[in-house]
């Protein structure tokens, strides 16, 4: 099975749902970290306490609880969304963004708090302000979307419960893994490891050499 | 001369306690003003102040006859330019940092090329220009601090301690520099510092700021040889030591 049309469709839906979860992430994650680095208001150290726990959410109860909601009796069952792709980029989104806000956060916490003042100093609007220190602190944000991708890419628990690893649907690289050691299909779930592992390799090195490139320059 | 920044009644609360208070203060237009004090006695909250990056608990600031809380922060701040003890480029090259206040007002590419290159030549950087922040020295890095605040042309230019990190002799270069430049295009600027010689040679009035307190204002002259209260006094006599 390693080698032919499932897996390529399993391979892709992977990519396809670990990227989606990725960008989601990012989009929430990049300017709710801003948000919580360079404002200053009341509770923000407790939100920032939430985000770093989120960090750390198990895989499988984000998706005991994504599924309670998607479930047909649950809150957002007339979506019809249960066992379906976007079902597992929705949990892998609430898995991703934590990690990309956390870092985000951090990230920023880290400059120069002088370089927000030296910025507006010199004349730049609050969005143009935020783009510069983006722009500072690239390599570290960067590092922050591979976080995201490889806490998402890797996961099963929350795949499995709210995708339901249906053939030719929703079944992903992991949930392909775990079904063939169910099934003592021990050399099948090892050829698909090996596949997870070198598509996340390529992937980290494209990020890592983008990183590193700038880095250098 | 007509004043450019009048100061009345102005107190600034950090950190839950008086940091800064002034009953009156104007700077004239194309007016030096170097403010002096200890360390943590308000001298740098003046500057954040008058660069609208705090808020004053209480007071009124004018700029130009208009009151200043009224203005809108972001066009007061294209009329300003500050620059800080540490240099504080960014990763990019030296040219791309002097053009970045350009940039942020939307200049043409072709005005930012010729004002960049104007001032970096001026401050004798133009060797520098397509060198990254991160390779240049501390007194480069401040030369470009320096020709980035100066391309904007600000009706009002911070200082604060902008050559407090360097070695004597660079200091020295450009101070000279400094006050060639501001003689010359008269601009406006307000000059933190902690020695009183530059001071004397850099402004035409001193400010003394002891412990959140403005406690005179007035020509070199008149400070040194008259202090205003005992305060000012002792603080001179510390300074006159450390030289």
């Amino acid at each position: 099975m390693v080698f032919n049309l499932d897996t390529w469709q399993i391979t892709l839906l992977s990519l396809r749902v670990s990227a989606s979860a990725t960008a989601i992430s990012l989009l929430i994650g990049l300017p709710f970290g801003t948000w919580l680095a360079l404002g200053n208001f009341r509770g923000r150290s407790f939100i920032l306490s939430i985000i770093n726990t989120g960090m750390a959410l198990p895989p499988v109860v984000v998706g005991l609880v994504v599924a309670m909601m998607l479930w047909r009796s649950g809150p957002l069952g007339n979506l019809n969304l249960v066992y379906t792709p976007t079902a597992i980029i929705i949990a892998q989104t609430i898995i991703a963004a934590p990690v990309v806000t956390g870092l985000t956060a951090a990230t920023l916490q880290a400059l120069d708090p002088r370089l927000r003042q030296q910025l507006l100093g010199l004349g730049a609007s609050t969005l143009q302000m935020i783009w510069m220190l983006w722009r500072e602190a690239r390599l570290p944000l960067l590092a922050a979307l591979i976080a995201g991708f490889g806490s998402v890419i890797s996961e099963v628990g929350a795949s499995m419960m709210v995708g339901g690893n249906i053939q030719g649907q929703t079944r992903v690289l992991t949930t392909a893994i775990v079904l063939e050691t169910d099934k003592g299909e021990f050399n099948v779930a090892l050829g698909l490891s090996v596949l997870l592992l070198v598509i996340t390799y390529l992937i980290n090195l494209a990020l890592t050499w983008i990183q590193q490139r700038g880095a250098k320059r | 001369m007509t004043a450019l920044i009048e100061i009345h009644d102005i107190a600034v609360q950090r950190g839950g306690r008086e940091a800064l208070q002034i009953d009156t203060l104007d700077i004239a237009r194309g007016e030096t003003l170097a403010v002096v004090g200890p360390n943590g006695a308000g001298k740098s909250t003046l500057l954040l102040m008058l660069a609208k990056l705090i808020k004053p608990a209480h007071g009124q600031i004018h700029f130009n006859g208009n009151l200043l809380s009224t203005l809108n922060d972001l066009e007061y701040r294209r009329k300003i330019s500050f620059v800080f003890q540490d240099p504080l480029l960014l990763d990019m090259s030296a040219e791309e940092n002097v053009a970045l206040g350009l940039k942020f007002r939307g200049s043409t590419k072709e005005d930012i090329r010729m004002r960049v290159n104007h001032w970096m030549k001026q401050l004798g950087i133009e060797s520098l220009a397509k060198r990254r922040a991160t390779q240049i020295s501390g007194g480069e890095a401040q030369r470009v601090s320096l020709a980035r605040a100066f391309v904007l042309e600000p009706e009002l230019l911070l200082l604060d301690e902008p050559f407090s990190a360097l070695d004597p002799p660079t200091r020295a270069n450009l101070l000279d520099e400094l006050s060639a430049l501001l003689v010359r295009d008269h601009r406006t600027a307000i000059f933190v510092t902690h020695n009183l010689n530059e001071a004397a040679n850099l402004s035409q009035r001193i400010a003394i700021i002891i412990k959140g307190k403005l406690m005179q204002v007035g020509p070199a002259k008149q400070i040194k040889t008259k202090p205003v209260n005992e305060e000012v006094a002792a603080f001179l006599k510390e300074l006159n030591q450390a030289i």
